[in-house]
């Protein structure tokens, strides 16, 4: 006959507690994040017109009834995000990916020891500090404030974002795959070129991305580098507009017509992480069969 | 073929000691490996018969800290020779490998296709060459309607055959197989037995396994590697080279009929 072992009533009790306790801690974790999300879509959701979208900054214009109306739209900070990450991430992709691949293809030296031990400080570096050295070593010697000051500034931040991730991956590539091609007489700058980040490169991606999104939504560095600017600019030597600094700025303003856009300026922002996300990640999915 | 090259498909190992670090792993190694001919290499784990196959095309020293010394001649030619660039001697000593290991993000055609591009060899040159050592590997017929998918999108076996193909396409001298069968099903590895046999006629090959049946089955000669516990530090040593039916049958060395009998190993 099948019987139950004697202490399995016990047993049951303890699994579903410790179930119920890591559904608990899910739900906990991501109360949060819903929360968040779902309040900054409520609030900027009502902000996204054509207006928000083609218009930089305009002044208050106090109207009939004493309402304040027409605050104009974030165009500007649109561009100067676009433009100060894209240009951070030009800098930094080259950068952290060819240093990930010397920690991860030639591990055993004294040199990647140090570099490990440098981006992981790196990585742990306040944000405002990346901001202040920029500030010192750019802002102040060329006595100008700067979209490219702050561009090199989240270089300098996304950098062991990307170098750790795209390591971490590279060395997740199974040595049966190098083997394979060393096997064949492949020299190892074609096994890692061909073979080995191919192979990874969902994972550097996904590292790349956490890199855009870290830097998109940096502020503390663009106050002290980028400035900001009330219209579109494209000039890369002057300052610039930024969408978090336009949530920012706007949220502290006695104009509720502005708070709406700092609202909306946020969601535009993660709209962006988001849309950047899936657009990265469809246009180079694995289309083999 | 002339006797140059029957010659050149010839591999011949002299005082060849592999080491790890500063630890010898094999007592030293004097073997002739024949021309055109299935050599086994047979002995139970940790004998370094796997250590010894992967010095025969250099692969032992990508491990850190592993050399080699002694010699490994290919034909009349060391491979360990100064000058002699490691990437060279791997194109001409092919290797399988224990597990199916064929390129992730590439297509079977350019899996193939792979160590022809590194020779540099013409786009037509390739679709004719990845077409010919998929068929000398018998795996054309099921994949040539299939060419651009994935490499895994195959079966274990059939993975193997394309590893196979891969290997065959550079047109080697001398083709090393590391337990190919190991992780495959008995349908799997008759049909690479089969193939081996087939790829004799063109190839010197040695085959590493676990497997004595299949040892006894396809290899024309054997050697028996064993684990020698005299020293003070455990040494593999190759006790005995023959002809497979005399190893099997008629073994000179004690601890051959042990193993093969079942009593050791």
């Amino acid at each position: 006959m099948i019987t139950q072992a004697p202490n399995y009533s016990r047993r049951k009790w303890a699994d579903r507690f410790m179930r119920g306790l890591t559904v608990g801690a899910t739900t906990l974790a991501l109360i949060p994040l819903f929360l968040i999300l779902g309040y900054v879509v409520l609030r900027g959701a009502s902000a996204l017109n054509l207006a928000f979208f083609t218009q930089a900054y305009e002044p208050p214009v106090v109207g009939a009834g004493g309402a304040i109306g027409n605050a104009g739209g974030v165009l500007h900070g649109i561009v100067g995000s676009l433009l100060i990450v894209g240009l951070a991430l030009l800098m930094a992709l080259p950068i952290g990916i060819l240093a990930a691949i010397f920690l991860a293809e030639y591990p055993a030296n004294s040199v990647a020891t140090a570099v490990r031990f440098c981006t992981d400080v790196l990585s742990a570096a306040p944000s405002i500090i990346v901001g202040v050295v920029a500030y010192v070593l750019i802002v102040q010697r060329t006595h100008q404030f700067s979209a490219l000051a702050g561009s090199v500034a989240l270089t300098v931040l996304i950098i062991p974002v990307i170098v750790r991730t795209t390591e971490e991956m590279l060395k997740l590539v199974p040595s049966t795959m190098r083997e394979a091609a060393i096997a064949l007489g492949a020299p190892k700058w074609w096994v890692t070129l061909t073979v080995v980040i191919p192979t990874a490169l969902s994972g550097i991606i996904t590292g790349v991305l956490l890199a855009f999104a870290r830097a998109t939504g940096e502020t503390a560095p663009l106050l002290l580098t980028v400035l900001g600017n009330n219209n579109v600019s494209f000039k890369l030597l002057e300052p610039m507009a930024a969408l978090p600094l336009l949530t920012y700025k706007y949220t502290d303003t006695p104009f509720p017509a502005q708070n709406t856009l700092a609202w909306g300026s946020a969601l535009v922002l993660t709209i962006l992480v988001l849309s950047v996300n899936i657009l990265v990640r469809w246009a180079t999915r694995n289309r083999m069969k | 073929m002339n006797t140059q090259t029957i010659e050149s498909q010839q591999v011949t190992l002299k005082q060849l000691k592999p080491f790890y670090g500063s630890v010898q792993a094999v007592q030293p190694v004097d073997a002739t490996i024949r021309p055109r001919s299935v050599t086994a290499i047979i002995g139970p784990s940790g004998c370094g018969k796997s250590t010894v196959l992967r010095c025969i095309n250099r692969m032992h020293e990508t491990i850190a800290f592993a050399r080699v010394e002694g010699q490994v001649l290919l034909g009349e030619q060391d491979i360990y020779a100064r000058g002699i660039a490691a990437q060279a001697v791997r194109r001409r000593i092919g290797m399988v490998f224990q597990q199916p290991n064929p390129l992730k993000m590439l297509s079977i055609f350019e899996n193939v296709a792979v160590g022809l591009r590194l020779e540099g060899y013409s786009r037509a040159a390739i679709a004719e060459r990845v077409e010919q050592s998929l068929q000398a590997a018998a795996l054309w017929d099921e994949v040539k309607d299939k060419l651009d998918y994935s490499g895994l999108a195959l079966s274990g076996g059939q993975q193997q055959r394309l590893c196979i193909a891969r290997a065959i396409a550079l047109q080697p001298e001398v083709l090393l197989l590391d337990e190919p069968c190991s992780a495959l099903d008995p349908v799997s590895t008759y049909k690479i037995e089969e193939l081996l046999v087939e790829l004799k006629q063109r190839y010197t090959i040695v085959i590493v396994t676990h497997n004595m049946h299949q040892a006894a089955r396809i290899a024309d000669r054997t050697m028996v590697f064993m684990v020698d516990r005299t020293q003070a530090r455990a040494l593999g040593v190759l006790v005995e080279e023959d002809v497979t039916t005399t190893i099997f049958t008629a073994p000179s060395d004690r601890r051959t009929e042990e193993y093969i009998s079942g009593r050791v190993g």
